[in-house]
C-alpha cells in the first residue's frame, strides 16, 4: 500500500481495534517525545508495554520495562517504533516471527521512521504497517484534539460527535 | 471518534466554511460558540501537569489557547495549505510571533522596501529595542536580495501583494534564494489573501496576516494570524535557530523540532511565544473572523472584479495621471501577477491625481461614498491620501520614495454596485480638476 498518504479511515481503525502497544525505544526522560507518546496513550486507555534494554526492570510511568520484544508478556497488538530508522528493519522481522505468539497485528514506524522495503515483508507477512506517524499525533487529530492547538486536522464533518462518558 | 470522517481534499469554499468546525460536541450548537473564559478546569494534578508540559493537548488559560480562536486557526492553516496556524491580536503582532521564533538579539532578517508603511516602522524602530536588525532590500532585483543576506541572517519577508503599490513578489524565486541560504521565506499574503494566492504552494515557509482585512472583511475585529508550513527543517540548522532546534530552558530542555517535528512551530509560537509576548486574540474577534472566511471567497471574486473596473475607468479619466494596478495592460508586476494571482489582483491600490497635494486632497474630501479613513479590506469601499494623512510627517522625498507622494491616493475598493463607486470617483475627480483649472 502506498505509506506516503493514509485514508482517516485506516489509522482510526487502528487505533480503535488496538488495546495494548509495545512500545520499542521508550524513555525515562519526561522531555523526550516516547515519554510523551507514552504518556498521552496511556491518558487515552491504551496499555503501553515499555521496551529498552538499556533501563529493562526498571518502571517507566507504572508500566515495567523489558528489554525486548521476544520477553515482552504478551499480548500485544501493536509494536511502535521509537527507534531510528536503520534499526526499524529488525524490528519488523523481530514482529513477523513473533505475531502468533504475541497477538501482533501492526507495526507502527514513528515520525521520521521509514523502512519500505521492511513494510513489504510486514505487509507479507498480514501485519497492518504504518510508518512516520505518531499515534499520539494521529489520535489527537482524529479526536479533534490537535485542532485545540491550532493544527489542520483535515477532517471535515458536518456530524455530531459522540462524547463517552468520562 | 466520527466514523465517517474520511481523507479528503475539500474545496476552498467548502473549508472557508466547514474547516476547524465541527459541530460543537457538547451541545450540538452548529455555528462555533464564543468560549469567552480565560481558564479551564484541570481533571487532577497528572492532568494539569501533562499540560503545562505539553505532553497532552488541551487548554489550560486562554493566553496561550482558546477553542474559539483554535477554530480560526484551523481554518486559516487550512485555507493556506499549512500545517497549523497562531493566532494573535493584530498583523503587527503576528509579525513580532513569526520573528521571535527565529530570532536572537544580533540577528538580522532581509525584507522588502516595499512594505506597507507600518511594517517598515516596526521592522526598522521598534524591534532594534530588540537588538533585531533589518536590511531593507528591493526585492525587484532578487540578486539584491542573495547579497544582503549573511551569516546572522534568519529570514526573507516580503509580502505576496504589498500594500499599496500594487507590487507582486517572485515567490517561487525567493523561496529558492532562502532556502538556498538555509532559512526560512516568510510572507505576508494579507492583501491577496489564500483566495488570490497561497505562498506556501510556490515555497513560503511561513505565511502571516493581518485578519483585520479582508479575512474578518467588514473593518470588526483586529487580529493577525502566522502560518507555518511545516515544512522547513529547522533540526538541520540547530545553531541557526535555537529557539527551535534546541532545548528549551523554559520547558525544562524540550527541544520542539524533536519533540513536535513538523508541528515545532506552531507549538512554540503558542507555548512560547503567546505565552510570554501575551499578544492573544480575544475570542469575540475570533469568531467575527471566522464569520468573515464563511463568505471569503465570494467576497473576494467581487472586490477583484469591482476593483478591474474602476481601475479601467480611472486609466481612461482625464483628470488622472497614472493608476498603479497589476491588471492593467503594461503594469511592471503584470507577468509576475498573472502567475501569482490568477484569479484577481485584490482590491487594494493607489493612483496619481493630475494636480497634486491640493488635489489629492480635494479628492478625498469631494467622495460622497467612498469612507475617508486608514484601514484596507473592508466590505465598504476606503480612501486615504496618505501625504495628508499616514506619510505627513515625511519630507516630499521621502513620501515620493515611499510611495505616497503628494498626488497619491490609495483605494480599497469594496463591495458597493461599481457604477455607484465610479459615479462618486468622477464626481470627486471632476471637483478636484475644477480647483486645479480655478488655480
Amino acid at each position: 500500500m502506498n505509506h506516503d498518504r493514509y485514508d482517516n479511515g485506516y489509522i482510526l481503525g487502528i487505533l480503535q481495534s488496538v488495546r495494548t502497544i509495545a512500545m520499542v525505544g521508550a524513555s525515562a526522560k519526561w522531555n523526550r517525545p516516547s515519554f510523551f507518546a507514552m504518556k498521552y496513550l496511556q491518558e487515552k486507555g491504551y496499555r503501553v508495554l515499555p521496551i529498552n534494554p538499556g533501563l529493562a526492570g526498571q518502571e517507566i510511568l507504572g508500566e515495567t520495562v523489558w528489554p525486548d520484544l521476544a520477553s515482552t508478556p504478551g499480548p500485544f497488538e501493536m509494536v511502535d517504533v521509537f527507534r531510528a530508522s536503520e534499526y526499524a528493519g529488525g524490528l519488523v522481522d523481530e514482529s513477523i516471527r513473533l505475531k502468533d505468539e504475541k497477538g501482533i497485528e501492526v507495526v507502527w514506524m514513528q515520525l521520521g521512521v521509514r523502512d519500505a522495503a521492511a513494510a513489504e515483508r510486514a505487509e507479507a507477512a498480514g501485519l497492518k504497517v504504518v510508518m512516520d506517524r505518531c499515534p499520539k499525533i494521529e489520535f489527537g487529530r482524529l479526536n479533534a484534539e490537535l485542532s485545540w492547538a491550532g493544527f489542520d486536522s483535515k477532517v471535515i464533518t458536518a456530524r455530531r460527535r459522540r462524547l463517552k462518558s468520562a | 471518534m466520527s466514523e465517517t470522517s474520511k481523507q479528503t481534499s475539500f474545496g476552498f469554499e467548502t473549508r472557508s466554511i466547514h474547516a476547524g468546525a465541527q459541530p460543537e460536541p457538547v451541545t450540538g450548537a452548529r455555528q462555533t460558540p464564543i468560549f469567552q473564559n480565560t481558564s479551564y478546569v484541570f481533571y487532577d494534578a497528572d492532568h494539569a501537569a501533562s499540560l503545562f508540559n505539553l505532553q497532552t493537548f488541551g487548554f489550560i488559560y486562554s493566553r496561550l489557547t482558546n477553542p474559539t480562536v483554535a477554530v480560526l486557526e484551523e481554518r486559516i492553516a487550512s485555507l493556506e495549505g499549512g500545517r497549523g496556524t497562531t493566532c494573535c491580536a493584530s498583523g503587527h503582532a503576528a509579525q513580532i510571533l513569526a520573528l521571535f521564533a527565529l530570532m536572537e538579539p544580533g540577528d538580522d532578517f532581509v525584507a522588502s522596501t516595499r512594505l506597507y508603511g507600518g511594517s517598515i516602522t516596526q521592522f526598522g524602530k521598534t524591534f532594534r529595542k530588540f537588538d533585531w536588525s533589518v536590511r531593507f532590500t528591493d526585492f525587484d532585483h532578487l540578486d539584491a536580495v542573495r547579497a544582503a543576506i549573511g551569516p546572522r541572517t534568519k529570514a526573507l519577508f516580503c509580502e505576496s501583494l504589498a500594500n499599496p503599490g500594487g507590487v507582486v513578489s517572485d515567490l517561487e524565486a525567493l523561496a529558492a534564494i532562502a532556502h538556498d541560504a538555509g532559512i526560512p521565506l516568510i510572507v505576508d499574503n494579507t492583501l491577496a489573501t489564500p483566495w488570490l494566492c497561497r505562498p506556501i504552494d510556490w515555497g513560503a515557509d511561513l505565511v502571516v496576516h493581518s485578519t483585520t482585512k479582508f479575512l474578518s472583511g467588514n473593518g470588526t475585529a483586529m487580529g493577525g494570524a502566522v502560518v507555518d508550513s511545516g515544512r522547513f527543517d529547522w533540526s538541520a540548522h540547530r545553531d541557526r535557530f535555537p529557539g527551535l532546534a534546541k532545548p528549551e530552558p523554559a520547558y525544562h530542555g524540550l527541544t520542539f523540532a524533536e519533540t513536535f517535528g513538523d508541528m515545532a512551530f506552531t507549538m512554540q509560537a503558542h507555548a512560547v511565544g503567546l505565552r510570554d509576548l501575551g499578544a492573544t486574540m480575544a475570542p469575540q474577534h475570533a469568531f467575527l473572523t471566522l464569520l468573515g472566511c464563511e463568505t471569503l471567497a465570494l467576497r473576494m471574486e467581487r472586490h477583484c472584479s469591482n476593483a478591474a473596473r474602476i481601475a479601467a475607468f480611472l486609466n481612461d479619466h482625464p483628470a488622472v495621471a497614472w493608476v498603479n494596478y497589476a491588471g492593467l495592460p503594461g503594469n511592471r508586476y503584470g507577468d509576475l501577477a498573472r502567475k501569482y494571482l490568477p484569479k484577481g489582483y485584490g482590491s487594494v491600490y493607489t493612483f496619481g491625481v493630475k494636480g497634486g497635494y491640493q488635489a489629492g486632497l480635494k479628492v478625498v474630501e469631494s467622495v460622497e461614498l467612498f469612507s475617508h479613513l486608514a484601514n484596507v479590506g473592508d466590505a465598504r469601499s476606503l480612501i486615504l491620501h496618505p501625504a495628508s494623512t499616514t506619510h505627513r510627517q515625511l519630507s516630499e522625498a521621502q513620501q515620493t520614495a515611499a510611495g505616497a507622494g503628494p498626488d497619491v491616493i490609495r483605494l480599497s475598493i469594496g463591495l458597493e454596485t461599481v457604477d455607484d463607486l465610479i459615479a462618486d470617483l468622477d464626481r470627486a475627480l471632476s471637483a478636484a480638476q475644477a480647483r486645479t483649472a480655478a488655480e
